[in-house]
């Protein structure tokens, strides 16, 4: 049986956002992750503002200007089969169809999917570590298989879970926040929070805020984008290593672009090594083979996540490849 | 409880308590005009942890009124208030899909779902897939190909494929696959999953 908790659903963000600055309240959009978070008693929950009875949240739609809007609960599951996401920002559908199972995706939002709670497993159970205000990272000499090899900072080794948070950051995407002073627009790549900023905190996100929506800009001509994920079960899991691109090409030629990580680090992992590299190329064996190796440039593996290196560097070969066939 | 299992039209035969302890829910039927009500029941003001609400659930195209807290899961109140066992507690943690159920006609996982958040919706579950004593369409291509051992995921493996098939009516193996893949069974039956997965469509499609 979960926790007890008191519980609302408003009819207006306005009225959430009264609600979800008071005392320990958190926001309910799909779910999948909250439930979980209540039932293991991760942090305590005093008040549950359920988000369903605000439809204006949800769904897909273009901009004026090419770009895209998506409402924060829309479904994983209607972002992955939107025809004018799989047609234009692939790597985005891609992501969102790599996450957990079909049931999860039907169920969970694009929302709720970047404000994720880690899964860290001293997290998720009765260690009370530093993000939960212990003074201890136990992942540091403990069980780190699955944890991250950049970003960690001597303090909190999680990854962060998200398959499409680094998807949205390769595109460039916008979150828009409303909260108790009113909205403001976050790029996704500040969205996010450090352990050595903040080691509590996920995102920048402040009390009583939430995600209102995702904008996209329209992608330049030549642009392509993808998202891979490499887990330890096929069927299901969270990525022990991941990498979303979004580049832009002329004929064969890397313009421009973003290669970013998940499984990486505490955050969506951008990967500027890889970036440089293949900037102003054509996308030779030669280039691929160097991008591959840079992936992993300064990378701190734990004790038992070395694995994560070898691989980072053949996902990065494969995907580059697939990018060049493409090209 | 009768245990006198009656003779379907497929042959294929069920006993009469599964689909009759129902009746003995502590639900009661309510009227169309009700549940369009039971869309604004959700309180926009807060509702106290631990005081109960009045919940109404459609489930199976019957609604259902029960008092409910609000952290109760669409699970539980399925099991214990209003008597449908075909869901199944599993993981209780949306890993294995145990508890399987549609919501408007899409997989969901009845662990993770709050019951007061299904106000409005259609909810089904494997007892709805069932015409009287006659098993299913999807259930029976489960029996047909032996898709199951001990046969606890199996409840949740055959909403997987319902919902699969009512999205998809000619799914690949692929497809089948990714269909099912949210739903883990312990004996290991996937193979035979699939193969019932796909005997259900052609089964569907009149074949």
């Amino acid at each position: 049986m979960l926790p007890s908790f008191d519980y609302i659903r408003p009819k207006s963000v306005q009225a959430a956002i009264t609600h979800l600055a008071t005392g320990s309240a958190q926001a309910h959009a799909g779910g999948t992750d909250l439930m979980g978070c209540l039932r293991e008693r991760i942090f305590p929950v005093g008040k549950v503002v359920s988000l369903s009875g605000l439809p204006e949240l949800r769904g897909v739609s273009e901009t004026a200007d090419g770009g895209l809007r998506i409402g924060a609960l829309t479904a994983l599951s209607a972002l992955s089969e939107h025809p004018i996401v799989i047609k234009r920002f692939g790597g985005l559908a891609q992501a969102a169809g790599e996450v957990g199972s079909p049931q999860l995706r039907n169920q969970g939002t694009l929302g709720g999917n970047i404000c994720q709670k880690p899964r860290c497993w001293y997290y998720r159970t009765d260690f009370t570590c530093l993000r939960k205000g212990g003074g201890t990272c136990f992942a540091v000499d403990g069980e780190n298989q699955f944890h991250c090899i950049f970003g960690g900072g001597g303090t909190c080794f999680i990854v962060h879970p998200s398959d499409t948070a680094p998807a949205l950051v390769a595109l460039n995407a916008t979150a828009r926040l409303a909260g108790p002073r009113g909205s403001r627009d976050v790029p996704l790549e500040k969205f996010f929070v450090l352990p050595e900023v903040d080691v509590q905190r996920e995102t920048v996100l402040a009390r009583g805020e939430i995600v209102t929506e995702i904008r996209i800009p329209p992608p330049v001509s030549g642009t392509r984008s993808s998202y891979r994920k490499v887990r330890a079960r096929r069927s299901w899991d969270f990525a022990l290593a991941g990498v979303a691109m979004a580049l832009r090409f002329d004929r064969k030629r890397v313009i421009d672009g973003r290669v970013v990580l998940s499984g990486a680090a505490p955050i969506p992992w951008r990967s500027k090594e890889v970036e440089q590299i293949v900037r102003g190329k054509e996308l030779t064996v030669d280039v691929i083979a160097a991008a591959a190796k840079a992936v992993t440039s300064g990378a701190e593996p734990l004790e038992k996540n070395g694995y994560k290196l070898a691989l980072f560097q053949g996902m990065i070969e494969e995907e580059l490849t697939l990018m060049a066939a493409s090209a | 409880m009768s245990a006198n299992p009656t003779n379907g039209p497929g042959g294929i035969t069920r006993r009469n308590f599964l689909t009759t302890v129902g009746a003995g829910a502590i639900g009661a039927a309510v009227s169309e005009n009700a549940l369009a009500a039971g869309k604004e029941v959700a309180p926009p003001q807060v509702t106290p942890a631990g005081r109960s609400v009045e919940v109404a659930l459609r489930v199976n195209g019957r609604t259902h009124v029960v008092q409910a807290e609000t952290r109760w899961t669409l699970l539980h109140v399925l099991r214990e208030v209003i008597g449908l066992t075909g869901a199944k507690p599993g993981c209780e943690r949306g890993e294995c899909g145990a508890c399987t159920v549609l919501i408007d006609g899409i997989p969901r996982y009845a662990c993770l779902t709050l019951a007061v958040e299904v106000q409005g919706h259609d909810v089904t579950t494997l007892e709805g897939l069932m015409d009287g004593e006659k098993l299913g369409t999807v259930q029976a291509a489960f029996v047909e190909a032996d898709a199951f051992q001990c046969g606890y995921c199996t409840p949740g493996q055959v909403m997987a494929v319902e919902g699969l098939l009512r999205a998809n009516p000619n799914p690949s193996v692929e497809e089948i696959r990714r269909g099912v893949s949210g739903n883990l069974c312990r004996c290991g039956a996937y193979q035979h999953i699939f193969k019932a997965a796909h005997r259900a469509a052609e089964l569907k499609a009149g074949k």
